[in-house]
């Protein structure tokens, strides 16, 4: 047995992607066990693994921590990600809230029925593009620093990142407006640990396809 | 000009109902400001208060904060209802996931057809009883505390109390099964902020009714159709 944290979901992105992110930035090596039967998430359930019957589910220092926000909330304070006072922890906690709320957009996307598909991609385009990334477009340029908040690496930074590829993976070139941006994007990509999680054979997944959508379903159907 | 946290919303509960309770908890006053009118929502966003153009937005300590969770964090950091360490924030927050996941189900409430709230009316009661409320009746039943985390009272509390009146709000004898929340609800109403909250002629607000989901419709522009979950 190892201490590493252990994480039990799907072996695709959806809500654990971000924990992966956030503890790979970290330096933080982690297990993996993947959901790929009804029969096993029951289990999960019936042996009281899941505090509220859901998934992502991480291990680490003996808690069975759930809640995809409480996790990577206790990552950033253990890993020193989280500023260093509460008022740099407020504006980490509403860039990562900001950002969370346009990835759950993505999160979202695969399971749209087909007719709504092309209308819901627009709106990632719209809210990326109109809402979000000037915001930190304008963070960036106005302290004219390498991270979003007190000159510091931090969880926000990770989050962004994210988001960043994410977005590019459905608009290409979504980051066209964002000069501040796109030199960020380079800079967070030359860090070591993210670096590394760039690069084949990390734990990062790939982006959902039908056979991870099926599996979803498949798993979590009433 | 006081230095009172300064509330930006609209004249009910939505998302700025969990930090009205919070800050009432705390024993903060708070003074607010309603909007009514697209007017006053533009006027906001062209002066750049809003930070990613939403509500709520709470203006304290030189901040205009927004995104509720990080608002309601904060607070509880400020005021010392976050657990003392790492562990018990961890598990506040677990817990306050899952109130809040409960308490999603009944935001988007008012805004659905009719026939559409029967229906949610089932779900948040299915949820609530058979997803949460077990949660909590079993953490106080194996540590017999008075509070849910490090025996101590914290957001988790404030929350868990907020989402219980909500859910019996919606079927009164919801809490039926569940003894140690009942108790918990007793005890954790007659704490003096929370009793002074809970009177009338305090900030807390009422059941949402049409007139509110109009004007949420009317200043945000929402027209569409909101769905159920």
């Amino acid at each position: 047995m190892s201490g590493k944290p252990r994480l039990t979901y799907l072996n695709g992105r959806g809500r654990m992607e971000p924990i992966r992110w956030l503890l790979a930035a970290a330096g933080v090596e982690f297990e993996e066990v993947y959901l790929e039967t009804k029969e096993q998430y029951e289990k999960l359930i019936k042996d009281g693994f899941l505090l509220f019957q859901q998934v992502p589910l991480v291990e680490i220092d003996g808690m069975k921590m759930v809640q995809t926000r409480a996790i990577m909330s206790y990552i950033a304070g253990k890993y020193n990600l989280y500023g260093k006072d509460l008022k740099e922890r407020a504006l980490i906690d509403m860039y990562v809230e900001g950002i969370s709320d346009l990835m759950q957009m993505i999160l979202m996307f695969p399971f749209s029925p087909p007719d709504a598909k092309e209308k819901n991609l627009e709106s990632i385009k719209e809210r990326a593009a109109n809402r979000y990334f000037p915001v930190f477009e304008k963070v960036l340029k106005q302290h004219g620093q390498d991270f979003l908040v007190g000159n510091k690496f931090s969880w926000a930074d990770v989050q962004l990142m994210e988001a960043i590829l994410a977005v590019e993976e459905k608009v290409p070139d979504v980051l066209s407006g964002f000069p501040q941006l796109q030199v960020f994007k380079t800079k967070m990509s030359n860090m070591p640990t993210i670096k590394k999680f760039l690069q084949p054979g990390s734990p990062r997944k790939p982006p959902p396809d039908a056979h991870y959508v099926e599996t979803v379903l498949k798993v979590f159907k009433k | 000009m006081s230095t009172k946290p300064k509330l930006y919303y609209f004249d009910g509960r939505g998302k700025m109902e969990s930090i009205r309770w919070l800050l009432a908890a705390a024993g903060v006053e708070f003074e607010e400001e309603f909007l009514e009118t697209r007017d006053q929502y533009e006027k906001l966003l062209q002066g750049g208060s809003l930070l990613f153009q939403q509500v709520p937005m709470v203006e304290m300590d030189g901040m205009k904060m927004v995104q509720t969770r990080a608002i309601l964090s904060y607070i509880a950091a400020k005021y010392n209802l976050y657990g003392k360490d790492l562990k018990e924030r961890a598990l506040i927050d677990m817990y306050v996931g899952g109130t809040e996941d409960l308490m999603g189900f009944i935001l988007m409430f008012p805004f659905l057809s009719a026939e559409d709230k029967e229906k949610q009316r089932a779900l948040i009661v299915q949820k609530a009883t058979s997803r949460y409320f077990p949660v909590y009746e079993k953490v106080l039943k194996d540590h017999g505390q008075d509070f849910l985390v490090g025996n101590s009272f914290s957001w988790a509390d404030v929350h868990l109390l907020e989402a219980i009146l909500m859910v019996e709000e919606k079927k009164s004898d919801v809490l039926s099964g569940f003894p140690q929340l009942q108790a918990f609800k007793a005890r954790i109403s007659s704490i003096p902020a929370i009793k002074k909250f809970l009177e009338p002629g305090s900030q807390r607000k009422p059941v949402p009714d049409d007139k509110y989901v109009e004007t949420v419709r009317r200043v945000l522009r929402m027209y569409y159709d909101v769905k159920a979950n």
